[in-house]
């Protein structure tokens, strides 16, 4: 019984992440400018790390966590110092 | 280490669906909002809706799933939720903040111009500039 609920709950959880993927990344190749493709990348790899732990859940390991650690830290100094190129044309001044 | 689902009793696997769902459902809308708003300063709201809740929800739907079934206390996915709520505002600000000084720059939009620091204070605080009196 319980098996059956958290599959159920995990396939419906990753079918929405993957969704919720496709549509940031539309926004990337669509965005009119620069900072809308900076944000639309910022929202890929947090749903990527949602989708990660979500298959974590999925399969029982917990090594998935780690990498999901991995690149919640590596997006967010990709997305900082992509703003800070965006302000002001070179990223370590 | 795995963690079979089968073994964990069923009021801990209808929270891990709850919090699983509310987490990824609240991602989604987010997604959806960041695709539909129409300009750039709306669509920064959106995204935050799966950095705040959508984060919560699964981190706390994994560190539930993983207490009960291995039978100890296990929440270091906290730190996940820790971390993006912490760097979120961050990167958010700092892109808001570039994209002000490209508008600017370049002119376009409606976007307000540079104030200094006499006429911030005059319009926040009510203060006269020195010399009116």
């Amino acid at each position: 019984m319980s098996a059956i609920i958290l599959f159920t709950a995990v396939s419906i959880a990753q079918l929405m992440l993957a969704a919720a993927m496709a549509i940031a990344s539309v926004r990337m190749f669509r965005g009119p400018r620069a900072q809308d493709r900076i944000i639309g990348l910022d929202t890929l790899y947090i749903n990527a790390m949602l989708l990660l732990v979500t298959f974590g859940i999925g399969t029982g390991r917990v090594i998935y966590f780690e990498s999901a650690l991995v690149i919640g830290m590596l997006g967010f100094v990709a997305t900082v110092a992509l703003a800070k190129f965006l302000m002001r044309g070179e990223v370590i001044e | 280490m795995i963690h079979s689902a089968a073994d964990i009793p069923v009021w801990a696997a209808i929270a891990v669906a709850f919090f699983l769902l509310v987490g990824s459902g609240l991602a989604l809308i987010g997604a959806i909002g960041f695709l539909r708003l129409p300009t750039f300063y709306e669509r920064i709201h959106a995204p935050t809706l799966g950095t705040s809740w959508g984060i919560g929800g699964v981190m706390l739907a994994s560190m539930i799933f993983f207490t009960v079934s291995s039978g100890r206390l296990v929440f270091h996915e906290i730190l996940i939720g820790i971390f993006v709520t912490v760097t979120t505002p961050i990167t958010f600000m700092m892109l808001a903040r570039a994209a002000l000084h490209r508008d600017r720059a370049e002119g376009n939009g409606n976007v307000p111009d540079k104030q200094n620091k006499s006429q911030v204070a005059q319009d926040v605080l009510g203060v006269n500039e020195p010399g009116n009196g």
